[in-house]
């Protein structure tokens, strides 16, 4: 089945994906942005603060999101050798650590007026951050290492130990006393959110996500010719 | 309604320095990413041109790397 992913045969697609994807983004972004900044209503506790909430969760889904893919595809390519499956992790990196820092900062500049903080010792913060630190981990290691065999084993060495880590941040605010609120929305019951921001909320991921492709075709293209780079100098 | 839009009821600032944070760190890592690519496309192009003519010929019956050269500009 892999044999169907194999970057030689799938680049005449993902070479020219990634145009589409910005087409599609910046159509959705601007529906978005949109929703989120004129047409939802504000908070009758949070005021207009809540809008931030439209930039601050797409991110901290995603960032959680793209580590729980690395994992998976580092331990899968580091079980099965599959090599295509640690290229596909390294793309995906740069986004998921991006959103990190936009949920981090969103988050401290939303705490600010409602919680009278920029930052606090949280258990949601504080795991957020360790998440952070473990993407720096990840992606300071494809830089540090040459030899392959090795950087894949730091690598899922890496995302083994940061997994245990999202369970952490996703029960933290149900497990320990937080700053932070519970979660609004529950793919297993129903959501507390009402729908005028539900809406907002899920155009806004999906442009994120949209973002999260464009990049990730756009640095796993670069990923491929680096290697034929090498094929070069090998003839 | 322009200046609602800005003042937010006083909490514009937060919000539009969230929304601007958020927008810089996607068109820095956008401009980051797309360098990066154009570097390693000069840098492929450069090579091949280099080849002679036999290795050049040998190159070429790779697919991918007729995709390279062909695909000028992604975005």
């Amino acid at each position: 089945m892999f044999k169907h992913f194999e970057p030689n045969k799938i680049f005449s697609i993902t070479s020219k994906a990634p145009r589409y994807v910005l087409y599609l983004l910046v159509i959705v972004l601007t529906i978005g942005l949109i929703e989120s900044l004129l047409l939802s209503p504000e908070d009758y506790l949070q005021s207009h603060t809540v809008r931030i909430m439209y930039v601050h969760v797409p991110a901290a889904w995603l960032a959680l999101g793209i580590f729980s893919s690395i994992t998976f595809l580092s331990v899968t390519g580091y079980i099965f050798k599959l090599k295509n499956f640690f290229l596909i992790a390294k793309s995906l990196a740069p986004s998921g650590f991006i959103f990190n820092i936009i949920a981090l900062v969103t988050g401290s500049i939303w705490g600010k007026p409602t919680w009278g903080t920029w930052w606090a010792w949280d258990a949601r913060i504080t795991s957020m951050l360790i998440l952070a630190l473990f993407y720096l981990m990840f992606l300071m290691a494809w830089r540090i290492y040459d030899k392959k065999e090795q950087v894949f084993k730091i690598t899922s060495i890496i995302t083994v130990l940061g997994i245990i880590n999202v369970p952490i941040i996703k029960y933290s605010v149900d497990w320990w006393n937080t700053l932070h609120q519970p979660a609004s929305i529950n793919i297993l019951s129903k959501s507390t959110i009402h729908s005028s921001m539900l809406v907002p909320l899920m155009i806004m991921t999906a442009a994120f996500a949209l973002f999260s492709l464009l990049i990730f075709l756009m640095k796993y293209n670069t990923e491929l010719i680096k290697i034929k780079n090498k094929g070069l100098d090998r003839l | 309604m322009i200046t609602e839009l800005f003042y937010m009821s006083g909490y514009g600032i937060y919000v539009w320095s969230s929304f601007a944070f958020t927008f810089l760190s996607f068109i820095s890592l956008y401009v980051v990413t797309k360098n990066q690519y154009e570097k390693e496309k000069n840098k492929f192009i450069a090579k091949f041109g280099n080849l002679n003519a036999e290795r050049a010929a040998s190159a070429k019956l790779q697919r991918i790397n007729r995709e390279i050269l062909s695909n000028t500009s992604t975005i």
